[in-house]
């Protein structure tokens, strides 16, 4: 699971991608798991992670990263 | 160390979003507290979801209205519409501002006579008033609002037998320049069957002809279709006048002023769209000041005003069941509310605020009520912050029709809340139990038995 190499991610959380030419914005921390992947992290690291950082339980954080990713996955963000 | 407080991931593609046809920021400005009550305590005392009347509202509503046209015309009265919303208390709050009832069937006349109004102050209004009916509201003295020829013929006879002569109005439809028309209740105005009627009761004798009635449509944009039927109302009084000497005490304007909610498929938020209750009110009382009646005969006016001063009263607070992804990736949300108690769904495009903060991003998404049924959608698209189980929503606008309305389909019925001028909560009705349903329920006895 890889971010696309040419997206370009600002730092308060917008996406571009240059090939397309379509622009997102993410919340914080969608915007903390996108660095997360970027970092090369698994999905497991990443849920132990929120986990740790926010209150909140295994299983919502684990649907929610899923479908997530699948957006990220519908808008042709990562490979 | 404490941790942070958790919100869904989301991202949002922001080519779809700009021109928003989703809804504006304030759409999704979070609600936490209803007349400095909090949300999560309403729910958490009184179970979700839950209806929460504002007491404060209505009577800032009704004593607004009443200025508006009081200022602007000398004689002035409201008669609460009880099929907007007959919670006693709710008539009853309306009742202590000065307001009469108007009633469409037996059951709310006996409503309305409970909460202790008197008869001869309940407008009886509807097509379908049987024998009884009509014998009961003579006893009392009720104005009756007569809908067809039919009602005409009855009454004439009833009255008769009891040697009464009730005070009676007719209603009048006509062509006020909208579409459609509403000519399925009362008279024609235009092709003479209102001016029959009156001619009918007036040759006959028993009843007393005191008022006109009409009731042009309901949540009307136009201002000027109400200044077009008072003008027309007003003629038919004069006309009475002229032919049989007679002064027509009241004219009744009937509802149908439009509420803050958005209709939809309509452009703008219905707050900022709709007309203004002045604007009514100015087309209203200008067509009858300026119909030609001398001033000590100026008739009456009633109004029926029932959205209008009622809607942004009512809340509806829900709570998240689940969320899912639709096959297109839109996201839908599952909330613990439906079609089955928020009727107006159907028509409007009801605003819905969370009841908690978020971040300032959010997702298009589709709310679905609890049904097992697909027409149980309560919003196609509304932009909100992402919510997750558990979290809770205010539904704004519902206060008309949708008590009123509500169906028993699936899930029992939540329990209704007002708050007071104090800020204090009183349950003005319980939740539903399976005793309540059951109450009329007869299960004959060879079928009471079975083995499985
Ligand atoms: C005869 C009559 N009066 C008053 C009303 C109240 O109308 P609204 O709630 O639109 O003001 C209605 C509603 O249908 C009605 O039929």
């Amino acid at each position: 699971m890889k971010i696309r190499k040419n997206i370009a991610i600002s730092d308060s959380g917008f996406l571009f991608n240059p090939s397309t030419g379509d622009s997102f914005s993410i919340n914080p921390i969608g915007h903390e798991i996108v660095q997360m992947i970027q970092n090369e992290k698994s999905e497991i690291e990443i849920i132990d992670a929120l986990t740790a950082d926010y209150a909140i339980d295994k299983n919502t954080v684990e649907k929610d990263l899923y479908d997530f990713i699948n957006m990220l996955k519908t808008h042709k963000l990562i490979e | 160390m404490e941790k942070k407080q958790y919100e869904r991931p989301i991202i949002k593609s922001l080519n779809q979003g700009l021109m928003n046809k989703f809804g504006t920021r304030t759409e999704y400005m979070p609600v936490t507290h209803i007349d400095g009550v909090a949300v999560n305590e309403l729910l958490q005392n009184y179970g979700s979801p839950l209806f929460v009347i504002s007491e404060r509202k209505i009577r800032e509503n009704y004593r607004n209205a009443k200025r508006i046209f009081e200022t602007r015309y000398p004689k002035v009265q409201f008669a609460w519409s009880y099929k907007t919303n007959y919670l006693n208390a709710v008539c009853n709050v309306f009742h202590q501002e000065g307001s009469w009832g108007e009633v469409v069937s037996r059951f709310e006349y006996e409503k309305a006579l409970k909460n202790g109004v008197p008869g001869s102050k309940i407008l009886f209004n509807g097509p379908d008033k049987m024998d009884d009916d009509l014998k009961v509201a003579i006893q009392n003295d009720s104005p009756i609002h007569i809908d067809h020829l039919d009602e005409l013929y009855r009454l004439i006879e009833i009255s008769n037998d009891m040697d009464a002569n009730p005070r009676v109005a007719i209603r009048v439809n006509m062509d006020t320049g909208i579409y459609p028309m509403w000519d399925r209740f009362g008279f024609n105005y235009e092709n003479g069957q209102a001016w029959d009627a009156i001619n009918k009761i007036m040759a006959n004798g028993r009843l007393r002809l005191v008022g006109l009635h009409c009731h042009i449509g309901t949540f009307m944009l136009a201002p000027s279709a109400y200044g077009i039927a008072a003008s027309k109302m007003s003629e038919l009084a004069l006309q009475i006048k002229n032919r049989y000497g007679k002064i027509i005490s009241y004219i009744d304007m009937g509802g149908g002023f439009a509420s803050k909610n958005t209709l939809k498929g309509s452009y703008g938020l219905g707050a900022d769209s709709v007309p203004e209750i002045s604007q009514y009110a100015e087309a209203i009382t200008s067509a009858l000041l300026n119909a030609g009646f001398d001033n000590e005969e100026l008739p009456y006016l009633y109004l029926e005003t029932g959205r209008a001063l009622i809607d942004d009263a009512g809340y509806l607070l829900g709570s998240v069941i689940s969320n899912k992804r639709l096959s297109d990736g839109r996201r839908a949300t599952i909330m613990d509310f439906g079609v089955n108690i928020m009727f107006t769904s159907f028509w409007y495009d009801h605003k819905i605020s969370p009841a908690q903060e978020f971040g300032h991003h959010t997702e298009d998404c589709v709310l679905y009520g609890p049904l097992c049924m697909n027409i149980d959608v309560i919003r196609e698209n509304v932009t909100l912050p992402p919510l997750k189980a558990g979290d809770h929503v205010v539904v704004h606008n519902v206060g008309a029709y949708n008590i009123t309305q509500s169906m028993q389909f699936i899930a029992l019925r939540p329990a209704v809340v007002m708050i007071d001028m104090k800020g204090q909560p009183h349950v003005i009705k319980r939740s539903e139990q399976l005793s309540t349903l059951e109450e009329g329920e007869v299960v004959p006895d060879y079928l009471s038995k079975f083995s499985l």
